[in-house]
């Protein structure tokens, strides 16, 4: 269940990144009001409660784990990756420029990269 | 005018890049330095170390970077500064002497666990504060 969530997320963020650098060529800041901007806002919103719940399913697979994980790793993990998005939104907001966008596109990337390793830790035998 | 303002300048265009990814190295560092500390601190003291050192080093830089006064300028050239030096020593000491460092920290292979932008980071960070400083009017002087 949570294998099929982790990779629908990662290629879900990977298509918000794609849409975050058309809006970088197209010079078009994701402004909250205009259509456009209020769908791909909307898309960061449903990847962050889609994290929120890989988070939870996270750490209930983690105590009734069968092998060795490394809870504290796996655990930084799955909260690190709730911080990124709204830190991403928040300081992409402050200037609305080709440079603010860009954020966005490096904060959409940084997720599926946690994703990766957050199953690696979980596949390493400790 | 705030583009002529080195106040803000240093986080204004390519540097809210720039400094967006400091944050997420900073973030990245921390908890990875954090969780090798907390959890097996014996089994590499030098590397996890030199882990806490790249966290710091990170956090202070994009603090600096963010808040652009003359004197956070200056601390986020040192500290750009010793992070080009750690990643070049400890990245030539991890490949020389590999049993020195039985678990990564970001700076081992030159950062090739992070693909390599530990290495590239400290080198925008400089020309970015150059550049900054050159085509803007300090403001906060005297």
């Amino acid at each position: 269940m949570i294998d099929a969530l982790s990779t629908t997320l990662t290629w879900v963020s990977v298509a918000a990144a794609v849409w975050a650098l058309v809006l970088v060529v197209a010079h078009r800041p994701p402004l909250p009001g205009r259509a456009d901007g209020n769908a791909f806002l909307g898309l960061l919103g449903v990847i962050e409660v889609a994290l929120l719940v890989q988070a939870v399913l996270g750490f209930i697979r983690l105590v009734t784990a069968d092998h060795e994980v490394d809870g504290l790793q796996f655990g930084g993990y799955l909260l690190g990756a709730l911080l990124i998005l709204p830190l991403a939104v928040f300081w992409s907001f402050a200037e609305r420029t080709r440079w603010g966008t860009a954020v966005l596109v490096v904060g959409a990337l940084v997720v599926p990269v946690m994703i990766v390793r957050l199953n690696q830790i979980w596949d390493a035998r400790a | 005018m705030p583009e002529t303002d080195q106040r803000t300048a240093t986080r204004s265009g390519p540097g809210r890049l720039l400094i967006a990814v400091y944050a997420i190295f900073a973030l990245a560092a921390c908890a990875r330095s954090g969780v090798q500390i907390a959890a097996h601190f014996g089994r590499a003291p030098l590397a996890y170390a030199l882990s806490a050192v790249a966290a710091v080093v990170y956090v202070v830089a994009t603090v600096c970077l963010a808040r652009g006064s003359r004197t956070s300028r200056r601390v986020a050239v040192v500290s750009c500064a010793v992070e080009l030096v750690g990643v070049l020593a400890v990245g030539t000491a991890s490949v020389l002497a590999p049993s020195a460092f039985p678990d990564a920290t970001v700076w081992s292979v030159f950062g090739k666990g992070y693909g390599f932008v530990p290495l590239v980071l400290p080198v925008l960070g400089l020309l970015w504060i150059r550049r900054t400083a050159m085509s803007t009017v300090d403001h906060s002087a005297g």
